[in-house]
């Protein structure tokens, strides 16, 4: 085959300013379902969340501000190589991202998580979340969103995993996205 | 607190003719996570669109599978391979016979490509001909604990149209 070939690339060098910067990088530790990003700061216009995870099956699932009444909602479709589902649930005490977890050594749960306007005062809360997990023979697609019914600023993300641990590959990472000035 | 700025470009490539792929080598260790995004086409003079497959540090053997969601305007739909040779799907490349100015895109993230687990991609593809047309959401795994240094994106069996173009990004967790 005859390729167009973009060879040589260092990581370094060429790189231009970007409005995309990271605020901090969470890990599991095998003994907890629980990843907490705190104290975020409002000056950024939205959050983004990339991780990698693996816990045993479980799902991820999502709160804000440590908020644990029933203001959350979720809508879920997914599917599971051959068919699709589509469902939904509101007043939960937690935003369902219906996202589960690697259950096969080595092999991870992938998620990317957008929060828009997370600072916003006199909004609700809209989230975004695209997960997958193939493990050569089973796995699911998930394109889902969530609400939180508050209109408070958001300073603190709990990612939570009711049933299970995040082992030591368990890595989720907190990005803000700025807008122009 | 924040640590910088990240999402760097990391190469680019527009092409003027058709190609069979296009590879991005000699990738760095230097980041957390990779994300390409490519405007595409496929130079089949015929409609409708192609697969486009990966393959990462040009491996052959039957180490990639995959699972898809997708819709066409009239039905939604989910699949999956195994234990595959060809490599990960990516995208549906509309063909250019939809009119030479007929491109979908894909964003593709490879995540913890540096790491020693399998890899893991998601890609987002979407591929409207006007009339007809496809989104798909698709998550694959290589099964390999190799450090991702090579990604090689197929153009399907005619290669890339003419005018395709794709950008490496590299995003680095503080």
């Amino acid at each position: 085959m005859i390729g167009a070939l973009v060879a040589g690339i260092t990581g370094s060098g060429g790189a231009v300013a970007s409005s995309y910067e990271s605020i901090a990088t969470a890990t599991g530790t095998g003994s907890s379902g629980t990843i907490t990003f705190s104290s975020i700061p409002s000056t950024f216009k939205h959050l983004q969340i990339r991780g990698i995870f693996n816990d045993g099956g479980y799902n991820l699932n999502l709160r804000l501000n440590s908020d644990s009444g029933s203001n959350y909602a979720s809508h879920k479709l997914y599917g599971n190589g051959s068919t699709v589902t589509a469902t939904g649930a509101a007043s939960g005490t937690e935003i369902d991202t219906g996202a589960y977890g690697g259950s096969t050594t080595n092999t991870m749960s992938t998620i990317i998580i957008d929060i828009l306007d997370y600072a916003s005062t006199t909004k609700n809360k809209t989230t975004r979340h695209f997960a997958g997990n193939d493990q050569n023979g089973s796995g699911l697609v998930w394109v889902t969103s969530g609400l939180w019914t508050s209109t408070s600023a958001i300073s603190t993300i709990q990612i939570l995993n009711i049933y299970g641990n995040y082992n030591t590959q368990t890595t989720f990472a907190l990005y803000g996205i700025k807008e122009a000035a | 607190m924040p640590a910088g700025a990240t999402y760097e470009p990391l190469a680019s490539t527009t092409l003027t003719g058709t190609q069979s792929t296009i590879d991005f080598t000699s990738i760095s260790g230097s980041y957390t996570d990779l994300v390409i995004s490519i405007y595409c086409q496929n130079a089949a003079a015929t409609t409708g669109t192609r697969t486009g497959l990966l393959k990462l540090n040009s491996d052959s053997g039957t180490n990639y599978s995959y699972t898809s969601l997708s819709g066409n305007g009239t039905a939604a739909s989910s699949a999956r391979a195994s234990s595959q040779s060809g490599g990960i799907y990516y995208a549906e490349l509309p063909r250019n016979g939809n009119g030479p100015n007929v491109f979908g895109f894909a964003r593709i993230s490879f995540f913890n490509y540096a790491g020693s687990t399998n890899k893991t991609i998601l890609s987002e593809n979407s591929a409207d001909l006007n009339g007809s047309g496809n989104v798909v959401r698709i998550v694959g795994l290589w099964r390999s604990t190799s450090a991702i240094t090579s990604i090689s994106l197929i153009g399907g069996s005619e290669g890339f149209a003419s005018g395709t173009r794709a950008t490496l990004y590299g995003i680095k967790a503080a």
